[in-house]
């Protein structure tokens, strides 16, 4: 699974005869004992790591928890409930599961930008890029899935949003979704399919995962200059130990703050209403995913518009799954030849944009569309009423008092009533539709362009120059301020 | 910095979900001034308060709310409010039958002849259902179905303060006034409606009305809802809050508390909310144990593994 020559050795009998038949220990040797690694790996590149370990945690927990719990319109959610009451440690294991899910986006979503950041999409590294890609939508759709199980009132809800916005697919649409109800409406055949999809699919982001492992070891990795390996003698360490420790100490961190809100604030990512027995009869307010799919969610609820024969579900739709389908395509999207930001100082304003934007859908995803940010004059109030020749009249006021005396004079058979006009306002609504029109934006017409028209920073001839250049600006920096203190 | 800088995107992240759980309708819960013994990384239920919750819950609330999800046993397990060591297995506490025995229920296994007999419960019982079904509980309450309780603090944004609000919340008697068979309510009277005036003695503005409860329903301004279509007011600022279908149900001694406690109404709606509380979530103590030995074991080991790093990188240059 390794680009660079093998230096493992058998050392005993057995090893010599297991490495001339299934070469696993060899394989595992090259994959994290000697596997050289750039050695200027910053923080921001430890979250492989950390996932590997995500992923491990949630396998673990579910398996436990699959045998607990009964995938029954009747039984899911009160099964949900007996783990955390009567199994030994349940509550450990299920909200170590909730709250994993959690954490796993969080840490993909940092592992994502730091390779947008470094330009780690890039050839050679696109088949790379593009198998993280995959998994990414694997873990959507897994995490879509579970949230289904516990049968709240979020978990059918949310479920009933996602397979309807599937059905808006022409041609295919309806077809799919019936196959995924398992029926015409949401019911036991959904539950028990989407309880044995979602115990399929972490074993396909495993394999995949086994596959994108596989092609990061071919090019090797990355690294924050974005200038490749020259000299792998000065310029790369083996990734044990080095590597290992450095990983150890990032996972652990990570684990701290994991545990924090497993132990501590269990419930807080999720949402109160999924503590209620899912009720087809009662709707939710305010129908919302988890937090890691709100920027999504946001991008389809953005577009409200019709355009020609496509409805704005339909867009909405197609939106949404193109937010994500455009990540596939992203290297060959950006035409730069400079791999890492540090080099592109216009690119890397637009990319903290980016950034900037992906958290404000979040925002706008969890926020009801229609809530004004700003309003532009005050609202009205309209009267509607019947007057004696038997027309329905309305009449406008900017106050309330004159409005009620103005009530108080009609006659009972007027039949007045009184509500309220929306003032015009810039809402949530429209923030999101700029968001999204930047986001696609950003893929679509910044990066493309602007690798022809970008005058970037002159790169390091190579990592180890970097690193020289970096100690030697650092250590003027700490002697600059040794003399600053002195005097 | 590295670390500085990850923190804040970290952060970032999870605030975003700050702004979806805030749902908008009822006031903002307080709860409980100084709040309640279970906050906190530390605290602990405060069990005295657990057991006369339980109290309030069976004579007051258990006569229109289930609790399908507990069993009598559970009040008697490790972390439960009537845990005895000298019964590990809460089964033979015989307070715990004689909690349990109080209640009658219907037999899940159907005698020889094939009827389903009534009988006194048993501790491995879940707790008695006031209605049979759903349908015969909204029969009863004049169409809304009163909530099962068992995870309620869980499924309420708020959780153990908003009980507590919810249940004490209801306006006072000076704020309600009858004209013919309307019943209204003086929004300026009811701390938490959001128009709520400390000094009554001016007259009140213009552009404030009264709600006009429907009947059958009750208004409270920390129920989530809509007041628009009851008020008399100006409709672009509604009291908040909404109406439900419980009436007011705690009044000063409604319970003769067992241990001599005074029970009144904010005494009451403290212990059920804190009962509440650990019905919903009564592994909360364990919890929190356990926790804080896993964070000082993963602390330690980061720190010990931190100085590993240093060592081992020390004569790589990066």
């Amino acid at each position: 699974m390794s680009g660079h020559e093998s230096t493992y050795q058998p050392t005993n009998g057995f090893t010599k005869w297991l490495d001339s038949r299934l070469p696993i220990v060899r394989l595992l040797y090259d994959t994290v004992i000697t596997f050289p690694t750039p050695k200027n790996l910053n923080y921001w590149y430890v979250f492989g790591a950390v996932l590997s370990i995500c992923l491990g945690i949630q396998i673990v927990t579910g398996i436990v928890l699959a045998m607990h719990y009964e995938p029954s319109v009747d039984g899911a959610f009160a099964s949900v409930e007996r783990i955390m009451r009567d199994v030994p440690y349940g509550w450990l294991l299920r909200y170590v599961h909730a709250n994993g899910a959690s954490f796993f986006f969080l840490a993909v979503y940092i592992h994502m930008f730091r390779g947008l950041y470094y330009g780690s999409y890039k050839g050679p590294r696109d088949m790379l890029w593009i198998l993280g890609c995959l998994i990414f939508f694997l873990m959507i759709a897994t995490a879509f899935l579970g949230y289904m199980l516990p049968w709240g009132q979020m978990s059918f809800h949310g479920a009933n949003v996602i397979t309807g916005l599937i059905g808006a697919l022409p041609l295919i649409g309806e077809p799919v979704q019936t196959w995924l109800m398992g029926g015409p409406s949401l019911g036991n055949a959904t539950l028990q399919r989407f309880f044995s999809l979602h115990y399929l699919l972490p074993f396909m982001i495993a394999g995949v995962v086994v596959l994108h492992v596989w092609a990061l070891h071919v090019p090797g990795n990355n690294n924050p200059t974005g200038v490749e390996v020259q000299n792998a003698e000065v310029e790369t360490v083996p990734f044990h130990p080095y590597y290992t420790v450095k990983d150890g100490f990032a996972v652990l961190v990570f684990l701290l703050v994991f545990f924090a809100f497993v132990f501590y604030t269990p419930n807080v990512l999720g949402h109160a209403d999924n503590f209620i027995e899912a009720n087809p009869l009662v709707t939710p307010a305010h129908i919302v995913p988890e937090w890691y799919l709100l920027p999504f969610y946001a991008i389809l609820r953005a577009i409200t518009f019709d355009i020609g024969p496509m409805s704005a579900k339909l867009l909405g739709v197609l939106a949404m799954f193109g937010s994500l389908a455009v990540l596939f395509v992203l290297p060959w999207l950006d035409t730069s030849k400079v791999k890492s930001m540090r080099y592109r100082p216009i690119a890397r304003q637009f990319f903290f944009g980016f950034v900037f934007t992906c958290l404000m859908l979040g925002w706008c995803g969890a926020t009801n569309p229609d809530t004004p940010i700003v309003p532009f004059g005050n609202d009205k109030l309209v009267i509607s009423y019947i007057d004696e020749a038997g027309e329905s009249q309305q009449e406008t006021f900017k106050e309330f008092a004159p409005a009620d005396i103005f009530i108080s004079r009609l006659p009972e058979s007027a039949n007045a009533s009184i509500a309220v006009e929306a003032a015009p306002a810039f809402r949530f609504v429209h923030l999101a539709q700029l968001l999204t029109a930047y986001y696609f934006a950003y893929f679509l017409i910044i990066l493309p362009f602007l690798g022809f028209r970008e005058k970037t920073d002159p790169e390091p001839d190579s990592i180890e120059k970097a690193v020289e250049a970096e100690h030697k600006a650092r250590s003027k920096v700490s002697t600059g301020d040794q003399a600053g203190a002195s005097a | 910095m590295n670390f500085v800088r990850l923190a804040f995107v970290a952060f970032c992240f999870l605030t975003v979900q700050g702004a979806a759980n805030a749902a908008g309708g009822g006031a903002h819960p307080d709860g409980p001034e100084g709040g309640f013994e279970f906050e906190g990384p530390f605290g602990k239920f405060e069990m005295h308060s657990v057991q006369r919750g339980y109290q309030v819950y069976k004579e007051v609330c258990a006569s229109c709310h289930s609790m399908k999800l507990l069993s009598y046993r559970n009040l008697g397990e490790v972390g439960g409010p009537f845990y005895d060591p000298d019964y590990p297995n809460a089964n033979d506490n015989p307070l715990i039958k004689a909690f349990a025995a109080e209640d009658i229920i219907v037999d899940t296994i159907p005698d020889e002849y094939g009827d389903y007999p009534l009988r006194p419960a048993r501790p491995s019982d879940a707790f008695r259902s006031p209605y049979p079904n759903d349908s015969a509980a909204a029969a009863a309450n004049n169409g809304a179905i009163p909530p099962d309780l068992s995870v309620i603090t869980k499924a309420r944004a708020g959780g153990a303060d908003y009980i507590y609000d919810l249940i004490r919340g209801y306006p006072s008697t000076d704020a309600i006034s009858y004209v013919g068979d309307e019943t209204l309510i003086d929004p300026t009277k009811v701390s938490g409606s959001g128009i709520y005036l400390k000094s009554q003695v001016s007259s009140r503005p213009s552009d404030v009305g009264d709600l006009i409860q429907p009947i059958g329903q009750y208004y409270n301004p920390y129920m989530p809802g809509d007041t628009v279509a009851n008020y008399t007011g100006d409709p672009r600022h509604p009291p908040k809050g909404g109406f439900l279908a419980m009436a007011p149900q705690l009044t000063d001694g409604r319970v003769e508390y067992l241990d001599g406690t005074a029970a009144t109404v904010d005494q009451m709606a403290y212990d059920v909310a804190q009962f509440l509380a650990w019905a919903s979530d009564p592994k909360v103590t364990n919890r929190k144990s356990l926790g804080l030995s896993v964070m000082l074991y993963l602390l330690g080991l980061a720190i010990i593994v931190w100085f590993s790093y240093r060592k081992i990188w020390r004569n790589v240059k990066h």
